[in-house]
């Protein structure tokens, strides 16, 4: 589930951006490639003669050390249908893919023609400690971990103490916090405070600046990296609701979390 | 005899009419109310071959500027008589149809004053021929205090210069202070997207001066109206930027390392800018050289400061701060001095000393609802205040235009925010902007 709804985020993104054409297939993104030579090309006289073959396939280095990657490479002939097993499924007939296994692991590239079937392996030797549970199982990137696991710390009007709401928003968004700074070693974090439409624009961009910084004190006395959150003041000048209430007054008053560089 | 006149207009100023609310003491000591102005009529000015098409903005303009200058009472043009003069050759001793300053002066038309005149294009250029004639003059010659040829391009920007230029001499004449090339700055609101525009006092050629595509707010001119500074998110944190009126371009300023820098003022002599920072962890009065060295800390105190202010006559900063409501305080220059000049009661924000630093506007909840925000006028040396604006939405950002008598402020009574100038007193209202949302504006000379 998680890597279905990973990958349909990506797909959205791409689709966002250049057009939805981009999102029909759900097939892995193989990178560019030679296409199949002559096995399946019907204006070769030959062509339905001959058998698959499998030109190459080696995977550079043949070891390597955990959280390293390797490549695999592999080209066939007289072929028109060709896959790699381990989960990388149908690929054009010559290519390169890049892999991370986290075990020793053996590849299978099945190359089918009309003439036959042909199978070949290579395995990569994979050193190291054993992989820890602890390893990524969250968001692939920082916006979508900043955007899903972190939320909102509510404030009093004309308020910048951290109340019992807040503090428990809080005191599960450090821990979030903790992980999201190890999974994203270089990532950081901006601590937005915003505020209600009622006060002037400008004491309001200076209770903001309190706001975010109330809120990144408490973080920090929780143990999170201070070095690693930003602060940063827009009063009110980006409500998330424009509605003259008491609940859109709520939702504006807070310190909200966002992906930094 | 002319200026004599003048003076007499001005001595014999009634102080009896009431007003919004609270005493009108200061209202009526910066704008005299309708008893006692001098009684002014203007015709419809003609034009002569391609300066015609340009008549009716010409005359809008001319009209205008001396309405809302509120230094006269307008006759009423159905008062006006069958012919109206265009020279001063067309006027005659005698006439009963217009064409003596007697019909003028005597009814239904009343009027003190007359301004008549004509454009024409000679060599390209439109040229108005404007006379202001006093009415109770037995000739000619003695009743003209104006007779003067302006120049502008053939188009409505030139008609609204001349008209204005003509609308100045006028207004001077009776002790106005003159609005020309004066400028207001504010902030246009597009989407998720805030940038500074300028437009002329009258809401006319309104262009954009910043193109951040990001959040451009708070903008303040400097008192010879050469720079504008304000605060930009153009970097992710609010920043100051100055930029330069004339050219558009910004100015180098070097930000102190902090999480804000914001709401930017320039000194009297415009040679230092005091702001907000947040350098100390919590936003205080701050100083710097107009590129941003030499900064240093004016103000300590545990309560939250923006909006720094220094009275055009200097001594005096005007701020904003809680803890608590946000209230208007003031200072010395050194930070000392510290008195609260509101009377705790609501919310009071946006400072703006009048030129001649005797009256301090701004806005204030107070009477009404959390964020329902007016105008008011005080009198920091004696607490006294006014209220301006009342029952008309929620009204902001006032600041003085330079002939002290004119305001510039924002308001939501048409249901979105938008600009609007009138008399100190409340009256000669016009709303300046229509496309977008519009605030944060202020009047540079």
């Amino acid at each position: 589930m998680r890597m279905n709804r990973t990958a349909g985020t990506i797909c959205l993104a791409a689709a966002l951006a250049f057009g939805v054409t981009a999102c029909k297939k759900k097939t892995p993104i193989t990178p560019p490639s030679a296409p199949i030579t002559s096995a399946a090309n019907t204006t070769d006289p030959n062509a339905g003669k001959l058998k698959p073959a499998i030109l190459t396939f080696t995977v550079e280095p043949s070891s390597i050390e955990r959280g390293q990657s390797a490549t695999l490479r592999w080209s066939v002939s007289n072929a028109n249908a060709v896959s790699i097993d381990n989960g990388i499924g149908e690929v054009q007939g010559a290519g390169t893919r890049r892999i991370t296994p986290t075990e020793s692991v053996t590849y299978t590239l099945t190359a089918a023609g009309p003439n036959g079937t042909v199978s070949g392996r290579t395995t990569v030797n994979v050193t190291g400690a054993a992989p820890t549970t602890n390893t990524r199982t969250g968001p692939t990137n920082l916006t979508e971990a900043v955007n899903t696991m972190l939320s909102d710390a509510m404030f009093d009007y004309d308020g910048n103490t951290i109340r019992a709401d807040a503090q428990q928003a809080l005191n599960k968004n450090a821990d979030a916090l903790k992980k999201i700074f190890t999974d994203f070693p270089t990532g950081s974090v901006i601590v937005e405070g915003h505020c209600d439409e009622r006060g002037s624009a400008e004491y309001n961009l200076g209770l903001g600046d309190q706001r975010a910084s109330s809120a990144k004190a408490y973080l920090v006395q929780l143990g999170v990296s201070g070095d690693r959150l930003k602060t940063v003041s827009y009063g009110k000048e980006r409500p998330q609701c424009t509605e003259a209430n008491d609940d859109c007054y709520q939702r504006n008053r807070r310190a909200h979390f966002s992906a930094g560089q | 005899m002319v200026s004599s006149q003048i003076i007499r207009t001005l001595l014999f100023v009634s102080f009896s009419a009431a007003t919004l609310s609270g005493q009108g003491n200061l209202i009526q000591s910066v704008i005299s109310k309708t008893a006692g102005k001098p009684n002014l009529a203007v015709v419809d000015f003609r034009g002569t071959g391609a300066a015609q098409p340009l008549m009716n903005t010409f005359n809008g303009t001319l009209y205008s500027d001396l309405e809302t200058s509120g230094l006269f009472t307008m006759v009423s043009k159905s008062f006006y008589p069958l012919q109206n003069p265009q020279r001063p050759e067309d006027l005659k001793p005698t006439s009963g149809q217009g064409m003596a300053l007697a019909d003028w002066a005597g009814t239904p038309v009343n009027a003190n004053w007359l301004a008549f005149g004509y454009n024409s294009v000679q060599g390209g250029q439109l040229v108005l021929y404007g006379y202001l004639y006093d009415t109770s003059q037995k000739t000619a010659e003695s009743a003209q205090a104006i007779g003067k040829r302006y120049f502008g391009s053939v188009d409505e920007g030139g008609a609204r210069k001349v008209a204005h230029e003509f609308a100045a001499d006028i207004i001077s004449k009776f002790g106005g202070g003159s609005l020309i090339g004066s400028h207001i700055y504010f902030v246009r609101e597009t989407g998720r997207v805030k940038e500074i525009w300028q437009m002329d006092y009258d809401g006319q050629n309104q262009k954009a001066l910043t193109h951040s595509g990001s959040l451009s707010i708070m903008p303040a001119v400097s008192n010879d109206g050469s720079k504008l500074a304000y605060t930009s998110f153009a970097s992710g944190t609010p920043k100051l930027s100055i930029l330069s009126t004339e050219s558009g371009r910004p100015l180098r300023f070097y930000n102190q390392e902090a999480s804000l820098n914001a709401t930017p003022s320039f000194s009297p002599d415009g040679a230092t800018v005091y702001y907000s920072s947040s350098a100390s962890g919590l936003p205080q009065i701050y100083a710097a050289n107009l590129d941003g060295t030499n900064f240093r800390r004016v103000s300590v105190s545990k309560a939250i400061q923006v909006e720094p202010k220094v009275n055009p006559k200097g001594g005096v900063i005007a701020f904003v701060a809680g803890p608590g409501h946000q209230q208007i305080y003031r200072m010395n220059l050194e930070g000392a001095d510290v008195e609260r000049l509101t009377n705790g009661e609501g919310e009071a924000s946006n400072p703006s000393w009048a030129p001649d630093g005797r009256l301090l506007l701004f806005a204030w909840t107070r009477g009404y609802s959390t964020g329902a925000f007016n105008i008011f006028l005080m009198d920091p040396s004696t607490r006294e205040f006014d209220q301006l604006t009342s029952n008309a939405g929620r009204n902001e950002n006032p600041s003085w235009a330079p002939d002290g008598r004119h305001i510039v402020f924002t308001s939501n009574r048409s249901g979105s925010f938008q600009i609007y100038s009138m008399l100190a007193d409340g009256t000669q209202l016009q709303r300046l902007t229509s496309s977008g949302v519009n605030r944060s504006p202020v009047w540079g000379k």
